[in-house]
């Protein structure tokens, strides 16, 4: 066998989850990729964020998070739910931490799992190198791609970074996706005291509805469940102040989306 | 997206007779065993046979009858709802010795009045020596019936105490023809016996036998014709007058002749189901494919104008609630085996024909609706599932599982058909396979499966390797050699399959001497009418005249055994960090955990009886410290405690059943192979064979109770795992992965039937979406070969909150193990160890 075959570029992951059910059609696989580019303050996996493997104490056991896999052990795991694959219409979710941190992994796997039939998707932030979305996104059949705030101030506010490269990309994603009938859906994670008011909400999708190619506008209400998780690597939780949206608070802010788009908005993955 | 088919409105006559089934505690009345005893004292002159259609007779002229308010199918073993009779030929001292205690007992418990109370100890002297219970005990080994009732390693009480039941009939051939053509066929085939033959007076007893059991059933349905025409008469209301009437018309037909309409192919049906319930105590009498032998009768009525979509739903609907109105009562530790008052009446809808055709049709989808108006324990509702079911039967299904009532069980054809196959049916027969009682496939009405034999604990045989055979002080099984000097894992596994293979002969034998005491004092000549191929081999199901015979007792703990053994294997043989020594003093001393508040209490008892004994005297506060000691392990050192801790962690870190993992599950098949193998070269007397079935009912909880703690980690008197499944809590890779897991055991070996319970989170299954990928989910497991799963999705809060206010969950239905039963009526133990089924949500 070749060492330079795909299936040996090796990655570091932090967990695979199986039998997922809200991060794109069907039953899917998620592989967790370990490093973001971003801090988000709400980001329920803090332990995803860093790209070096950490320790996580829960429930007081300790344990290391982050392994470096290499794409042939990877997709051996995912192999193993392909029949409820084939019957949900589901498949494998690259998300992170952020999948486009680790290019070449990225791109290896996606085309593993292509060449092995599996369909692909991809949680993204889009914060990355152009290139780097170029060489991946024709080895994508669904983006769930986040936009979080129009002002990239407040952006960096929550996120530590801009937000000018995201919605570049996102442009150049959303032509790419409506030139070749790929899905797009974006996502707007839903923090209060960041992004909760209809005005803000309204902004973004007005952007999202000028995106060629996007069908669909999911408003992700803020949760705390990974709020033990901070903690647990010996981090302080930011956000300990707010609580979560009320499910009528979501529906009026979905009333606002659909206000000022055609597009499908719904409250939930 | 699929639409959910068949939602048909509820007539609002099912909300009122299923109001007053449960009305009030179910009550043990005397009629029946009155009538049995008068028509024996009388009949000790003739054949067994005979005297048992003589006194279906005289039960069946005799018993008090009743129409309950709204009916419209009728037909009731109890004046009271959900009443029982009594069956003092198989057994009665139980009940004898229950009389104080039966209305308070945690699992069902029945009211019996002073005046019944009277009754039944009228007539109870009679049957001193004559039960089928004396006589299956006194055919046994003593050593047999010792391990049998003292040390709970197999229990074969089910058939030892009652009637044998699990049946499927031909209910098609009642309805079509009545039973007047079944007395015709007795009676020809009688003329044709050749008299000079040495079979020829067993035969001709065994017609003459049908014949007046046949009767007996029509002069049953006559008196329900009359006693509903004269209720019309003296009815107030016009439109329940007009009920009567139809009722007495449909009851002055069937089931003595065909029927010629929907209502009364129902009511023959229902009478079939409800007197084979009444000529012996067998539980799971099952309708098996209800949708099929009905769905002529109701196409024709439909196509006629006669019935609309409507009115047939609400016959099906009635019949359901009459499913309800059948109790039964078993001994106290019977009763916790087979905890939530469950008849396991197993009705069947879907799958293939005997050509291989799928035939789900309307009554498949109406049969999941009734369901969903009904809300009760009964019937236990099955689903055949193979490539070619519709994708909206399967939605309707998964839509019937959301609301949390357990049903329906799902079945894969693709595993059942070539599994029936290996044991020798035709490709027809078990094409056309049914499900009786939990989860046993057999082909309809010409099968004698013994289904549910005897409960056998795989977690015994292991504890009996530590101890070298002794329990309780004695030598019941094999002398293997001392583990201490054990140095190869092989002489372990070579141990435990010694003991297992032991205590497995013992199990057959006391199934064998139960069997034949069936014969010989209580054969059934209503249940063997309806029976292939019995009239013609002139003699009854218990004599062997069915078509197809077999015993399938069950085993249950593969998961237990199989992570206990893999970390004897890992921890004591390969890696060395745990000695032999040090592992059975831990499981001694349970690991140094305390006991359970009950079991503490228990062996506190003991304690000081035997010290009493040996003359000790026992004041309050040795009382106190001898409970302590059981319940905080008050005895166990700090030090030791710690070294405990240290074996259970290392156990718990070495791989377990349930997670996917290819070496581990297919160590956990070879373990469920060294129970159904070794059965399969032993014989019954009605010329079947033994196969094994891997399901615990609800008994992995009283038979957990009583056995020690275990090298996987599962501490003393905790349930065991509850079929095929892994142990609760040890499945931590989600549903895919447990199925994946379960699929690699040799499922169709084990042709007496298989259970995999799994709990999903009501969330799971929200939404058009919900559904769609449930359905997916379970293609998925069937893709893989699954042979059965049933789900409850009730979430966790909710069944907390019920154990804490009972009163607001009266008919809160959840899935037990092969049936669902009313979650507030089970047994505390079976209550939590439901909750803590491993819960799948969506992720």
């Amino acid at each position: 066998m070749a060492t330079d075959s795909i299936y040996d570029v090796t990655g570091r992951i932090f967990d695979i989850q199986r039998f997922s059910m809200h991060d794109g059609p069907g039953i899917r696989s998620i592989v967790f990729f370990k490093g973001c580019y971003l801090r988000c303050r709400w980001c329920c996996n803090p332990e995803s964020q860093e790209y070096g493997i950490q320790q996580l104490t829960l429930g007081g056991k300790t344990k290391a998070v982050g392994r470096d896999v290499t794409v042939r052990e990877v997709l051996e795991e995912l192999e193993q739910d392909r029949m409820y694959y084939i019957r949900s219409g589901g498949g494998v979710t690259l998300s992170g931490g952020e999948a486009m941190a680790q290019p070449d992994f990225a791109y290896a796997l996606l085309k593993a799992c292509r060449s092995a039939g599996l369909d692909t998707a991809i949680e993204t932030t889009a914060y990355a190198d152009r290139d780097v979305v170029e060489r991946l996104i024709p080895y994508i059949d669904h983006i769930l791609m986040d936009i979080k705030h129009i002002n990239s101030q407040k952006h960096i506010e929550f996120t530590s970074r801009p937000n000018e490269k995201i919605l570049a990309n996102a442009q150049y994603i959303a032509r790419y996706c409506a030139q070749h009938s790929n899905d797009l859906t974006i996502r707007v994670p839903v923090v209060p005291t960041f992004n909760d008011t209809a005005a803000e909400i309204a902004d973004i999708t007005r952007f999202a509805n000028e995106l060629p190619g996007v069908r669909q506008l999911h408003l992700l209400p803020y949760h705390r469940l990974g709020q033990d998780k901070y903690a647990g690597i010996g981090r302080e939780y930011s956000l300990s102040e707010i609580t979560p949206p009320s499910n009528e608070k979501m529906h009026e802010l979905a009333e606002a989306a659909r206000a000022v788009s055609s597009l499908h908005v719904q409250v939930g993955g | 997206m699929s639409e959910i088919k068949f939602n048909i409105q509820k007539s609002p006559r099912i909300d009122r007779l299923v109001h007053h089934l449960y009305e009030n505690m179910p009550v043990i009345e005397a009629d029946r065993a009155e009538l049995v005893t008068e028509s024996y004292k009388q009949t000790e002159h003739l054949p067994i046979v005979r005297r048992r259609s003589a006194a279906l007779m005289h039960i069946l002229k005799n018993i008090p009858i009743v129409i309950r308010p709204d009916e419209l199918i009728v037909g009731s073993n109890s004046i009271a709802p959900r009443g029982c009779q009594t069956f003092p030929e198989y057994s009665y001292e139980w009940l004898a010795k229950e009389y104080d205690t039966i209305a308070t007992r945690e699992a069902d418990p029945f009211y019996i009045s002073p005046e019944t109370v009277r009754r039944l100890e009228a007539v109870h002297p009679y049957w001193k020596g004559k039960t089928t219970s004396e006589l299956a005990a006194s055919s046994m080994d003593e050593k047999v019936l010792d391990v049998f009732l003292h040390h709970g390693i197999f229990t074969v009480g089910n058939y030892f105490y009652n009637a044998v039941g699990h049946v499927c009939v031909n209910y098609e051939k009642i309805i079509k023809y009545g039973f007047e053509q079944i007395i015709e066929e007795a009676k020809e085939t009688r003329e044709a016996l050749q008299s000079g033959q040495g079979d020829y007076i067993n035969r001709r007893n065994f017609l003459d036998a049908v014949i007046e059991s046949c009767e007996a059933v029509c002069v049953y349905a006559r008196r329900y014709s009359e006693l509903a025409r004269k209720e019309a008469a003296a009815a107030t209301d016009p439109q329940r007058r007009a009920e009567l009437l139809k009722i007495a018309d449909v009851c002055a037909r069937v089931p003595e002749k065909g029927a010629r309409s929907f209502h009364e192919a129902c009511q023959s049906f229902w009478f079939v189901q409800q007197l084979l319930q009444m000529e012996s105590s067998g539980h799971s009498i099952s309708p098996g494919r209800f949708d099929q032998y009905m769905y002529p009768f109701f196409k024709a009525d439909l196509d006629r104008g006669i019935v609309t979509y409507e009115s047939a739903q609400e016959l099906i609907d009635c019949i359901w609630v009459k499913l309800n109105d059948l109790n039964k009562v078993r001994d106290a530790a019977s009763a916790e085996g087979f905890a939530g008052y469950g008849l396991f009446q197993n009705l069947i809808v879907g799958g293939q024909n005997e050509h291989g055709l799928d035939v789900t049709n309307d009554l498949s989808y109406m049969c999941m609706e009734a369901q969903l108006h009904v809300r009760l324990p009964q019937p236990s509702l099955s689903i055949r599932v193979w490539n070619c079911t519709p994708h909206s039967l399967l939605i309707k299904a998964a839509s019937v599982t959301r609301e949390g009532l357990g049903v329906p069980a799902f079945y894969n054809d693709e595993v059942i058909i070539p599994s029936m196959l290996s044991r020798g049916y035709t490709i027809e027969d078990a094409r056309n396979y049914c499900i009786i009682g939990c989860v046993e496939p057999q082909a309809p009405a010409k099968t004698d499966g013994w289904h549910d034999a005897a409960f056998f604990n795989m977690l015994r045989p292991l504890e009996l390797v530590f101890s070298s055979g002794v329990d309780k002080g004695e030598q019941i099984g094999p002398r293997t050699p001392n583990v201490l000097s054990m140095t190869k894992f092989e002489e372990f596994y070579d141990a435990y399959r010694t003991q297992q293979e032991a205590m497995i002969a013992m199990m057959v034998q006391a199934n064998n001497a139960i069997d034949i005491a069936h014969a010989t004092r209580s054969p059934l000549p209503l249940e063997s009418c309806l029976i292939d191929d019995c009239i013609k081999n002139g003699k009854s199901v218990q004599e062997g005249g069915a078509h197809y015979n077999f015993t399938g007792p069950q085993g249950f703990g593969i998961a237990n055994v199989a992570d206990g053994l893999a970390a004897v294997r890992k921890l004591v043989f390969e890696d060395r960090s745990v000695s032999m020594a040090e592992l059975k003093e831990a499981l001694e001393n349970n690991f140094g955990k305390g006991r359970t508040e009950k079991k503490s209490t228990e062996l506190t008892v003991l304690a000081a009886q035997m010290l009493d004994k040996q003359g000790v005297e026992v004041n309050e506060s040795h009382i106190v410290n001898i409970y302590n000691g059981f319940r905080n392990a008050s005895s166990v050192s700090d030090e030791k405690k710690a070294q405990y801790q240290r074996i259970l962690d290392l156990i718990d870190s070495v791989p377990k059943y349930g997670n996917d993992l290819y070496e581990t599950d297919m160590f956990a098949r070879e373990i469920g192979q060294t129970y159904t193998k070794p059965l399969l070269q032993y014989t019954n007397p009605r010329g079947g064979i033994f196969h094994a079935g891997l399901y615990p009912v609800s008994a992995n909880v009283p038979l957990g109770y009583d056995t020690g703690a275990t090298p996987d980690g599962r501490l003393a008197n905790t349930p065991i795992a509850d079929g095929v499944g892994p142990m609760s809590g040890r499945d931590v890779k989600g549903p895919t992965a447990t199925a994946n897991s379960v699929s690699r055991l040799d499922l169709g070996d084990a042709s007496n039937g298989t259970l995999l319970n799994q709990k999903f989170h009501p969330s799971a299954l929200a939404g058009e979406q919900g559904l769609e990928k449930f359905v997916a989910y379970l293609r998925g497991f069937f893709d893989r070969k699954g042979m059965h799963v049933q789900y409850n999705v009730v979430s966790k809060e909710t069944l907390l909150d019920a154990q804490k206010h009972p009163e607001n969950y009266k008919t809160l239905v959840v899935r037990v193990a092969g049936y669902s039963a009313l979650f507030t009526t089970l047994s505390r133990s079976l209550q939590d160890d439901i909750i803590n089924r491993t819960e799948q949500g969506g992720l």
